[in-house]
């Protein structure tokens, strides 16, 4: 078992890992910092003359009301990003928690947990999200968070469990068992730190799949609302002019791909370099 | 006086084929403060299982039977459940295993994996708890402890960790060590140095020590007491001079056959024919019967312990007939 830090340091020597989170660096840095430099994303300077191609005033181009597509785009990665890596930070803690008292404790708790993960992983997440959201007139940002967080630690709670089941059977932790140390003590110090690794990458991993989830549900008009900017929302927004004006929905389009490979990439990277046969 | 630790009729079970198995089956010692018992045996004789259960440590889906008995001076162990059965574990009784490779969390300090056993017995302060760490890798003959606090397990060698390790058995200062093959892992000369550790750690802090181990050559001149298991069972002890002045059970006898000797004549090593058998395929009768070159026709019934001479018992009908 190896520091987390010499983790990122492998898996930065893998030209696709670097690659990955050069991206993510460059698309988190202007998320911060962007709208500080660029037009409001909520500005119709000019709403007549509607949407402009790309040009010097604005690199990506208007939509059809005139708004900066760069600006929105930059916008929109503050939303999009906050969103993902909140609903992730929620449902690995979640899956994290209950993948390590299911598989500590064992026994009937650990049956019950599981068999309650078996059975929602049985209903696709979209459909379970469609459903509450459809019920919603509006949805609020932090609800989609918690909503989307909610429905994304089951995956993780077993392969949390899993490792679990493999390090508890470690000498180390029986030696801690028979000098007497506490429950919470074992599952906070000995389980939860080499658990880590796997699942740094289901983290990862979960970023790029929440940010198409959430562009999904915001294109579907069930994320995030108008006029507040996020990737899905403008390609939908723009969908009317998709021909007469692709600039407006290939741009937020773009910076979905590229993020979500970006994550994926970086995913990866650290798999391979925790787990170098799964190569 | 009460022992330290008496242990009477202890049976492990676990499930197998819709039976119950026993791989420990009706084991009794019992410690004293200051002795050395050794228990002596081949793998999977049930040595190992013996000394987890002491603590309730018997890996699922094993069981210690109801019928056993685990006292602890006054204190009976098996009675014992949750916080209760935490505060006796390396308060009463320390353990030190086998491989120190992997007795050690490899992300964690040293230091900071002793601090740790302190804590969870001693309502201190963590630096308070760094001094006493200190302290017992001074005790268990480690150079330069201070640095030594603040390594990771990897840095160290095998016998520098199987002494943290015994510094982390002795951190709550426990009553009894049990020592489940601490040297096996180590080189020679290391295995001496880690047995002088323990020998003067009995003498200074006046602990009982469970030496469990399958190489007759450390038990002597180190345990006052040993007892040899075969099959789940106890099949002879002895004080140690008696044993190895008198070896009696053909098991004993053979084991000392199989190890060579440094002087006398020179003779040709005996291996004990064949294995222990599984716990399911333990024989009817005595269970070294089918490997044993003296069994006869009483051999078809199980033995009992029977006197061979003062303190020396074996579990083998031979004591009946030719004592």
């Amino acid at each position: 078992m190896r520091p987390a830090s010499n983790v990122f340091g492998e898996a930065w020597r893998k030209p696709a890992g670097r690659a990955g989170a050069f991206l993510l660096l460059v698309i988190a840095v202007s998320a911060l910092v962007g709208p500080w430099l660029l037009p409001d994303p909520l500005a119709q300077p000019d709403i007549l003359a509607g949407s402009v191609p790309p040009g010097l005033g604005h690199p990506f181009g208007t939509d059809q009301l005139n708004r900066d597509v760069l600006a929105r785009v930059v916008a929109g990665a503050r939303v999009s990003l906050s969103v993902s890596l909140l609903a992730v930070g929620l449902s690995v803690t979640i899956g994290a928690a209950v993948g390590l008292v299911s598989g500590y404790w064992g026994g009937v708790v650990d049956a019950g947990l599981m068999r309650l993960v078996d059975g929602a992983l049985a209903i696709p997440r979209l459909f379970i999200l469609l459903l509450v959201l459809a019920t919603m007139d509006r949805v609020p940002l932090p609800a989609l968070i918690v909503l989307i967080g909610a429905t994304g630690w089951f995956a993780t709670s077993r392969l949390v469990r899993a490792e679990v089941l493999r390090i508890r059977e470690e000498t180390y932790v029986r030696a801690a068992e028979a000098l007497g140390a506490r429950r919470r003590h074992i599952i906070l110090r000995h389980l939860l730190p080499n658990t880590m690794g796997p699942l740094l990458v289901a983290a990862t991993l979960g970023v790029g799949d929440v940010i198409l989830l959430e562009a999904g549900l915001s294109f579907l008009g069930l994320g995030v609302q108008p006029p507040t900017p996020s990737w899905g929302s403008m390609v939908l927004d723009s969908k009317e002019v998709l021909v007469s004006a692709p600039w407006a929905s290939i741009f937020p389009g773009l910076a979905i791909v590229i993020t979500v490979l970006s994550a994926n990439l970086v995913g990866d990277a650290l798999r391979e370099t925790l787990d170098p046969r799964s190569a | 006086m009460t022992h330290v630790l008496e242990v009477q009729n202890l049976r492990v079970s676990f499930p197998a084929d819709h039976r119950r198995v026993y791989p420990v089956d009706g084991v009794s010692f019992w410690l004293d403060r200051g002795e050395t018992l050794a228990l002596v045996g081949e793998s999977g004789c049930g040595k190992s299982l013996s000394s987890l259960a002491l603590l309730q440590l018997v890996p699922s889906p094993g069981q210690i039977d109801p019928g056993s008995v685990i006292r602890l001076a006054d204190t009976d162990v098996l009675a014992l459940r949750g916080e209760a059965l935490r505060r006796i574990r390396g308060r009463r009784i320390g353990m030190i295993f086998q491989d120190p490779m992997t007795s050690l969390n490899p992300v964690f300090r040293v230091g900071d994996q002793i601090v740790e056993g302190i804590l969870a017995h001693f309502k201190i302060s963590r630096a308070e708890a760094r001094g006493r760490a200190l302290q017992l890798l001074q005790e268990v003959g480690i150079p330069d402890p201070v640095e030594r606090l603040n390594a990771y397990p990897h840095q160290l060698s095998g016998g520098m960790r199987q002494r943290v390790m015994i510094a982390i058995a002795l951190a709550a200062e426990p009553e009894i060590l049990v020592a489940d093959e601490p040297t096996t892992a180590l080189d020679v000369t290391v295995q001496a140095q880690i047995l002088e550790v323990l020998d003067r750690l009995r003498t200074s802090r006046g602990m009982a020590v469970l030496l469990i181990t399958h190489d007759l050559g450390i038990v002597a001149g180190r345990a006052d007491r040993v007892a040899v298991m075969y099959a789940g069972q106890i099949i002879e002890e002895a004080p140690t001079e008696r044993l190895f002045a008198n070896p009696s059970h053909p098991y004993t006898q053979g084991l000392f056959a199989s190890v060579p000797r440094i002087s006398g004549p020179l003779q040709r090593l005996t291996p004990i024919r064949g294995n222990v058998p599984a716990p399911s395929a333990w024989p009817s009768g005595c269970r070294f019967r089918p490997r044993c070159p003296k069994a006869f026709d009483q051999s078809e019934k199980e033995p009992p312990l029977l006197p061979v001479e003062i303190d020396h018992r074996m579990r083998c009908w031979l004591a009946e007939r030719d004592g």
